[in-house]
């Protein structure tokens, strides 16, 4: 059960962390998500996993660890939950506000959304160039494709 | 027994803050209000001074943190007492001055309350019976001078001579702090007390030259000592006012004094000699020279009490019993006439509307009154017999001649001695030849004129004094001297005689040289130069300059070194940091060092795969659609759900609840928002970046794992806080539900900063939202879809909710339930209706105020809390009390149930709120401005909803 438990924690936390590392806005946001079910869960775990034994006390069973599971961890794990729903809801809102003032859910802003374009545009002109390319082989073989289709593109990329 | 010293010091505080609340209308009101703090402590301390001048201590000692040795001791000695003395009788001159200098459109209220903060925190550096006090008033002078320094906020000069005042005053408090950390570390005791009396303990230490550096430090950066001078006379750029009170009478005698009261402490070795008197020196002579070039009226006054606090500084810096006589006598006679310089220079400012000596001339004929009260209090500036600063020049004359010492050090001081009474003369003859006679003024704005009879009265005052004090110095000052001086010396107190004329010797000779020479240089420089062209720039003011633009400089280019505003960059950074802080501590024991050993797993149930199964699928689906938002958030849902569902499993019935309820709110909210952003995310074109990320994300997975499992294998610690908890649940909380018991009784303290944590988030949502306009990323064409079923639904499934939420909220002390998890219940059906009858129908029948909501259950978690205080125990004691109830039968009732109430409120209120308003966002206006357009606009304060 340890074993499971420790690797449903590293599963979240990784997935949590790649998600996080993301470009976009939400994908962050679904990434902390994540990431606070890994926290959770850990801290919870450090009470131990013990089954049936929930820390409300009963009548004619005295008030000691062995008969029930550590309620320190669940109270911290108790607020955390509540407080990662409004951090979650402070986050999206920024999102949402970031999305209307800079035109874009890029987490670095409008410059890094303008560069993203670029890049994007670059791409698809060189696809299209390719594909153009691809057409003049096959409609006369006498053309050098691969040179010629190039050299425009890497001074464009200059 | 009245405290009279408490009461003394918080006379001050006390009306500044009364000023600053009832913000007077009528500017006389405001200052009579000023003028009674010091006028009622010059009485209470004329009270104390018969005990005083029989050379008793009146002490008030309180308590206040014992464990660091800060004790609130206030202790008032011959010393104290005549300090005190000037500030209060200074203070109320400079009260009524200052009601005549500041113009109608300066706050009056606002002035007063920072003189009167100053005049407060000067008390306390002066009452002070504990070192660590001392420096916590003397923070509050340099705090104080700050603002009034920067008073007139609209000007440049003003602004950075305050800067730059705060930046010198406050780094020479830090290296008090250090100097009287030390000390107390030598003497194991903060007491004034213990610390004079260890003197021989003190000097004998390998400590004492850095303590008496670090000392020296603070004193020095504030009596404005060379080589840190040049922030006073920056400081003129204060209302004239604060210039005589602060910058010339009190504060920068703050220094002084505290080399005074530190005397027996700290004096008597070489390096206290040569440093303190070598500094004194220095500043004397610089102070003095400078001052006899400068232009401006305050700025030559400045330069000039430059110089006489380096007379002060070399006078306790020579130490002999009559230098330290001299230095106490020199306090009292500067502070009296160089306020009233100050004093009527602002009123030649005043009349005049410049304070350039280049404009000014022949003021006498427009001014007789004011003009003569200044040449009076030039010449005992200047040190002319029978006024006072002649007494305490001739003291000073006499002792340069008297010093111990190398050969060269006394033939420099006895020229120095000699230097200071020629530029004296020099400079109070420029002072008062090119202002009072001669030819001008010239291209005055006005017709310079007497001012308002009230203004002249404090200069009268204090000329008076200089006056009675140079002529009968046995019948005034005597008793004050002998005070002061007294408490320093102790028994080492020499006889002395305050006569004016004691024959005719060396000193008088001395005296009588700098007067002459002090005419020949004055007049000789005229003849040779022209004195109105010199203009000289300030190296120190430069230095601070260049090395503040540097410091900034230094730390932009830190700042975007850490961080370049890219989150992502940022994002990476965070995680490889924690990475190397996990990995960090296995590198050195690498190799070494036998495994603990480990517990054996526990056996794993069917139920318990299944719930591991699901879960890391959806975690796995997650990262593969994540690009898809809708349905990534959907999957994500699964993963809370089997959360929750672990929680059931694994004994936390309370925390599965929780979750159960936030994964429903969380979902509502995350669909809010997905509806004012892009539906996808674009698809990522660079395959490194990904690879790079999943191999950090692996490895933070990874560590994160074997920290768990590491963690889960070992046996929990049998003196855990939790098995406390456990056996107090009952009898001293009263409560059966230990974790409810923790949240609102153990840690209530805790949960009350969440609550609070909370309610700000809902807040901040509130905030960013209530104003905006957008337009959301897809709008579906044709009306809302009617729901008829659900609705009904809704209706009859409402106070069903209502009914569970109120009855999970009252057994949540003993079982499953309380205020977390009963105000998410309350705020999902209400949600329920949100989506399906839409905001204006539900808030115009519920018609909740969330704001009011969030605020009401945190005033009530406060007040329960604090309810604790009227039995007599801390915040958040519990009470208990059973009730019998008719039909409900016994109820426990436990005094937590009231925080808990708190939490309800905050809880339902703040998630309410946040959802309402991410409901209800307004859409943008045009096409044109689609995206991105926020206009100010009339919303509901309640709800943010439409009006």
């Amino acid at each position: 059960m340890e074993l499971a438990m420790a690797s449903a924690i590293g599963i979240l936390t990784a997935a949590g962390v790649y998600l996080l590392l993301r470009a976009r806005s939400f994908d962050v946001i679904l990434g902390l998500t994540l990431l606070s079910y890994a926290t959770n869960l850990l801290i919870f775990s450090s009470g131990r996993l013990v089954t049936g034994k929930p820390p409300v006390l009963r009548e004619g069973m005295p008030a000691e660890p062995a008969y029930y599971t550590d309620p320190l961890p669940q109270a911290l794990v108790l607020t955390a939950i509540v407080i990662a729903f409004a951090m979650t809801a402070v986050i999206i809102v920024l999102a949402i506000r970031s999305r209307a003032d800079n035109h874009s859910d890029h987490v670095d802003g409008s410059r890094a959304e303008a560069e993203f374009q670029r890049r994007e545009q670059l791409r698809h002109d060189e696809a299209r160039l390719a594909a153009h390319a691809a057409e003049l082989v096959a409609g006369n073989e006498s053309v050098p494709a691969q040179g010629a289709v190039a050299s425009p593109d890497r001074e464009g990329r200059a | 027994m009245i405290p009279f010293l408490e009461v003394l010091l918080a006379l001050p505080f006390l009306a500044a803050a009364l000023l600053a609340l009832l913000r007077p209308r009528s500017r006389a009101a405001a200052a009579w209000v000023a003028g009674a703090a010091p006028l009622l402590g010059l009485a209470v301390l004329g009270w104390l001074t018969p005990s005083v001048l029989q050379g008793w201590i009146v002490r008030g000692e309180h308590a206040w943190i014992p464990q660091i040795g800060l004790d609130f001791d206030l202790r008032l000695d011959g010393l104290a007492w005549m300090f005190a003395g000037l500030v209060l009788a200074i203070g109320a001159l400079v009260v009524l001055y200052a009601h005549y200098y500041l113009s109608a459109r300066d706050s009056a209220v606002r002035f007063f309350s920072y003189l009167l903060l100053f005049m407060g925190s000067m008390l306390g550096v002066v009452l002070a019976g504990n070192l660590l006090l001392l420096l916590v008033f003397w923070e509050l002078t340099s705090i104080s001078s700050f603002l009034l320094i920067g008073f007139w906020t609209h000007r440049q000069d003003a602004r950075e001579g305050a800067r730059m005042a705060l930046a010198i005053t406050g780094g020479g408090g830090l290296a008090l702090l250090g100097g009287v950390l030390l000390i107390g570390r030598i003497v194991g005791s903060y007491d004034l007390d213990a610390v004079l009396a260890s003197g021989e303990l003190i000097r004998d230490s390998a400590l004492y030259p850095w303590a008496l550096g670090l000392v020296l430090a603070g004193v020095f950066t504030k009596s404005a000592q060379f080589p840190v001078h040049f922030w006073l006379p920056h400081a003129m750029a204060a209302p004239t006012p604060v210039s005589a009170y602060l910058h010339s009478a009190t504060m920068v005698k703050a220094g002084v004094f505290l080399l005074a009261r530190l005397h027996p402490a700290l004096a008597g070795s070489d390096l206290f000699f040569y440093l303190v008197s070598g500094i004194g020196a220095a500043t004397l002579l610089l102070g003095a020279w400078f001052a006899i070039f400068q232009h401006d009226l305050k700025g030559l006054l400045a330069y000039s009490t430059i110089s006489h606090l380096g007379l002060i500084t070399l006078l306790f810096g020579l130490s002999t019993p009559m230098a330290v006589v001299a230095g106490v006598f020199h306090i009292l006679n500067h502070a009296t006439f160089k306020a009233s310089l100050f004093m009527a220079a602002g009123i030649i400012d005043h009349e005049t509307g410049t304070r350039d000596i280049r404009r000014l001339g022949n003021l006498r004929r427009a001014m007789p009154m004011t003009s003569a009260l200044a040449v009076i209090a030039s010449l005992a500036m200047a040190g002319i017999p029978l006024l006072n600063g002649f007494l305490s020049k001739e003291m000073f004359f006499t002792e340069a001649l008297e010093i111990r010492g190398h050969a060269y050090m006394r033939l420099g001081i006895a020229v120095a001695a000699l230097l200071y009474g020629i530029f004296g003369v020099a400079y109070s003859l420029r002072f008062v030849y090119e202002t009072f006679f001669g030819k001008g003024p010239r291209a005055l704005d006005r017709e310079p004129h007497e001012p308002p009879r009230w203004m002249k009265i404090p200069v009268e005052v204090l000329v008076v004094l200089c006056i009675a004090v140079g002529v009968f110095p046995a019948f005034t000052v005597a008793p004050v001297l002998h005070a002061g001086a007294g408490a320093i010396l102790g028994a080492a107190m020499p006889g002395y005689s305050l006569a004016v004329w004691h024959g005719l010797n060396v000193p008088l000779l001395m005296s009588l040289c700098g007067i002459v020479g002090g005419i020949a240089l004055y007049f000789g420089l005229r003849r040779l130069f022209d004195l109105h062209a010199i203009v000289r720039g300030s190296l120190g003011w430069n230095v601070f300059r260049w090395n503040m633009d540097a410091l900034y400089g230094l730390a932009n280019r830190f700042t975007t070194r850490i961080a370049n505003g890219s989150v992502q960059r940022s994002m990476l950074l965070l995680v490889l940091a924690a990475l190397a802080a996990g990995v960090a501590p296995f590198v050195d024991s690498l190799g070494g060092g036998a495994l603990p050993v480990l517990r054996a797993p526990s056996p794993m149930p069917l139920l318990g795969w299944f719930l591991w199964l699901v879960m890391v699928a959806c975690t796995a689906w997650t990262i593969r659609l994540y690009r898809q938002r809708l349905l990534a958030l959907l999957v994500v849902g699964g993963i809370g759900l089997m959360v929750s569902m672990a929680f059931v499993f694994l004994s936390a019935p309370d925390l599965a609840l929780t979750q159960l309820l936030v994964e429903m709110v969380s979902l509502a909210l995350l669909l809010l928002g997905l509806h004012y952003l892009p539906p996808r995310s674009p698809p990522e074109r660079r395959p490194a970046r990904r690879y790079r990320d999943i191999v950090v994300a692996a490895a933070a997975g990874l560590g994160v794992a074997v920290l768990a499992y590491a963690m889960m294998a070992r046996d929990p610690s049998p003196d855990a806080a939790s098995v406390e908890m456990l056996a107090r649940s009952l009898p001293e909380a009263y409560g059966r539900n230990v974790v409810n018991v923790i949240l609102v009784d153990f840690r209530g303290f805790d949960t009350f900063g969440e609550i609070t944590v909370f309610g700000v988030a809902a807040l901040i949502v509130h905030a960013l939202l209530r104003r905006a306009r957008m337009a959301p990323e897809k709008v579906m064409s044709g009306g809302p879809v009617k729901l008829p079923v659900p609705a009904d639904l809704a209706q009859l499934l409402f106070p069903l909710t209502l009914t569970v939420s109120v009855f999970l909220f009252l057994r949540g002390h003993n079982a499953p339930g309380g205020g977390f998890i009963a105000g998410l219940v309350l705020a999902v059906p209400l949600l329920i209706q949100y989506v399906i009858q839409g905001a204006a129908s539900v808030e115009s029948r519920f018609g909740f105020d969330y704001i009011r909501c969030i605020g009401i259950g945190l005033v009530v978690a406060a007040a329960s809390g604090a309810a604790a205080f009227l039995f007599g125990v801390p915040f958040l004691t519990s009470g208990h009390l059973e009730l019998e109830l008719p039909l409900v039968g016994t109820l426990e009732l436990a005094s937590a149930m009231g925080f808990d109430t708190g939490v309800y409120l905050v809880v339902f209120g703040g998630a309410m709120l946040i959802l309402s308003m991410l409901g209800t966002i307004r859409p943008s206006r045009t096409t044109v401005a689609r995206l991105g357009v926020i206009e100010p606009g009339q919303r509901s304060t309640r709800t943010g909803e439409l009006g």
